[in-house]
């Protein structure tokens, strides 16, 4: 096949396009972004196949959870006990043997933590230049982004043979579990993982929680300045309750230790886009707004009748938040 | 230990100016417009000079790659303790597309020349958001990375490195030479001050330019066209705690 392609290459067979979608998982879980990813994917013009690669040390559940996905053609597997910690100096160079073995016209990745880091490493190993956290696809070479903390708005057209970039979770539907006809062909990827000696993983510190997680939440309730220190979060935490919603906070209330780095929304943090935003005591800063502007309703709490928040929402309401938020959750449990 | 210490500066657009959309929607109005050091190269430079002050380090050189202006931003580094700076000259029209490929390539072959122990960079850019050119980097050089680091912990010729994850803090070890993206929690930049800035004006600012370095920047993306994110309405208010509510039931998406 890829020599036919090589020889004819003005045939249809060459205009095909043929997608790796890189899953994100810790060998327990799968990752909510590579559902959304697995849209993107199926999304590309001209896209005949989506082939996904699960790489880990003891992955073979998500593997069976992937293959059951609709729009997934086949999953190849790399299991390896040099793949544990996910080191980016480890999986690049699988993913890397990967597109010089079949020639994927298109790589995906979910625009994550991981993502982040892996994705435009193994651009550069292919010597390709990427595209980051895309909301769009126009076409098969050309795709739309944010710039400048989502004031505007860029569509860019790549010229490299390849197409490398990581999708924002929140411009896409995630695909539903177990949504495939017929369960994806599983096979061994035929590659060798070596552990690089230059990097190691420690640990992690993984904040634990039965709220829903930020992306995948249909309620946000985040939380500012306003709330002057960490203990006063439990405010939010208790109105969360009543709506299954999950707890955020902007950069000023990480920053000053009420809550920690997991929380953030904004332009270098998390991007969510829930049914419902609650912004609590929080000014409305372009860096935040840049995190949660794509959320269908903004409601905003704020003794600062001033505070830019007010241009963003479309419930707003001037008055004290240490007064208010107890209210709404009494009120809330009236149901 | 005395490491040599490369960071990266770029000269963004200010944080705290709104931008605006030309009207031909080719790019941003960058003409006139406050500019100044990328907000995360602020932070990278910090630790770059804390290095040094701990005298684990014993020479920062800044890198800018731009037009003649970004020699504001060089020096700016230089009053914050970098020992000398390097400018890597790209006329204003090729610097619209300047990408990460070029930059980490042009980064790269600095560091070989110089002999680099460690490469500091922000974790993204605040115009462009891309948050690429650490990993790209230290692609090229086959060097190990921990981006988005919120603390660095040097010991002979190993880093420990704490990074931001999505779902916590995730630690790894790195052994040098390495790249290091930083994040906005790594450390709280100083201010420049006068003395330190008259003292810049006498320190080394070498310029290069992409060819000396063997760089080709031909463009691998072409900017189709830029535009204003759709409005948002906005402003609505709401009189009470009971109004809020109501029309929070309404919605129905609990």
């Amino acid at each position: 096949m890829f020599r036919i392609t090589k020889f004819f290459s003005c045939s249809s067979l060459a205009r095909l396009k043929h997608t790796l979608v890189v899953v994100e998982h810790d060998n327990q879980k799968l990752s909510q972004i590579t559902l959304n990813t697995l849209t993107a994917a199926t999304k590309i013009p001209k896209n005949e196949t989506v082939t996904c690669v699960v790489a880990g040390a003891g992955c073979g559940n998500i593997a069976n959870e992937v293959s059951r996905l609709a729009g997934v053609n086949k999953v190849l597997v790399v299991d390896d006990s040099n793949l544990q910690g996910f080191l980016p100096e480890n999986i690049a160079p699988i993913i890397v043997d990967l597109q010089k073995k079949n020639n994927f016209s298109h790589i995906a990745f979910g625009s994550s933590a991981f993502g982040k880091n892996l994705m435009p490493r193994v651009a550069a190993m292919l010597d390709v230049q990427p595209v980051s956290d895309i909301i769009g696809i126009d076409d098969e070479n050309t795709f739309v982004r944010t710039i400048y903390a989502g004031n505007a708005i860029q569509t860019v057209r790549s010229k490299d043979p390849i197409k490398i970039f990581t999708v924002r979770g929140t411009a896409f539907e995630a695909v539903k579990p177990d949504s495939a006809a017929s369960p994806a062909e599983i096979s061994p990827a035929g590659l060798t993982a070596t552990a690089t000696d230059k990097a190691a993983f420690v640990n992690q510190q993984l904040a634990k929680s039965d709220r829903p997680a930020l992306n995948a939440a249909k309620v946000v309730i985040a939380g500012g300045r306003g709330l002057q220190n960490g203990e006063n979060f439990k405010l939010l935490y208790d109105l969360a309750d009543t709506m299954n919603a999950a707890v955020g906070a902007s950069r000023a209330a990480v920053d000053a230790g009420y809550v920690p780095n997991d929380l953030q929304i904004g332009q270098t943090g998390k991007i969510v886009a829930p049914e419902l935003y609650i912004a609590v005591g929080v000014s409305g800063a372009i860096q935040h707004l840049a995190g949660m502007k794509d959320s269908k309703t903004i409601a905003a709490i704020n003794k600062d009748p001033e505070a830019p928040i007010f241009q963003v929402a479309d419930l707003g309401l001037v008055g004290d938040l240490f007064k208010e938020v107890p209210e709404m959750t009494k009120m809330m449990k009236k149901n | 230990m005395s490491l040599r210490i490369l960071v990266g500066c770029k000269r963004a657009i200010d944080y705290a100016v709104k931008i605006q959309v030309k009207s031909d929607l080719s790019g941003v109005v960058t003409e006139g417009v406050k500019h100044a050091l990328n907000p995360f190269d602020e932070i990278a430079m910090e630790e770059a000079v804390r290095l040094k002050e701990k005298k684990l380090a014993n020479e920062v050189i800044a890198v800018s790659c731009g037009p003649a202006q970004s020699q504001d931003v060089l020096r700016t580094a230089l009053a914050l303790g970098a020992d000398k700076a390097f400018h890597v000259e790209v006329p204003a029209k090729e610097y619209e597309t300047l990408q990460p490929i070029h930059v980490s390539k042009i980064l790269a072959k600095l560091a070989e020349q110089e002999k680099v122990d460690l490469i500091i960079l922000g974790k993204q850019a605040i115009d462009d958001d891309c948050n690429q050119t650490g990993q790209m980097t230290a692609a090229v050089l086959n060097w190990p990375q921990a981006t988005f680091a919120s603390k660095l912990q040097l010991k002979d010729k190993e880093a420990t490195c704490e990074r931001e994850i999505d779902g916590g803090l995730e630690t790894i070890s790195i052994k040098l030479p390495a790249v290091v993206t930083a994040d906005l929690r790594l450390n709280t930049p100083r201010y420049a001050t006068l003395p330190n800035i008259m003292k810049a004006k006498k320190k080394p600012l070498k310029k290069f330019s992409p060819k000396d370095l063997g760089v080709d920047i031909t463009p691998r993306q072409e900017i189709v066209k830029v535009c204003e994110p759709p409005k948002r309405q906005g402003g609505g208010k709401v009189a009470s705690t009971e109004e809020l509510v109501e029309r929070i039931k309404k919605l129905g998406v609990n």
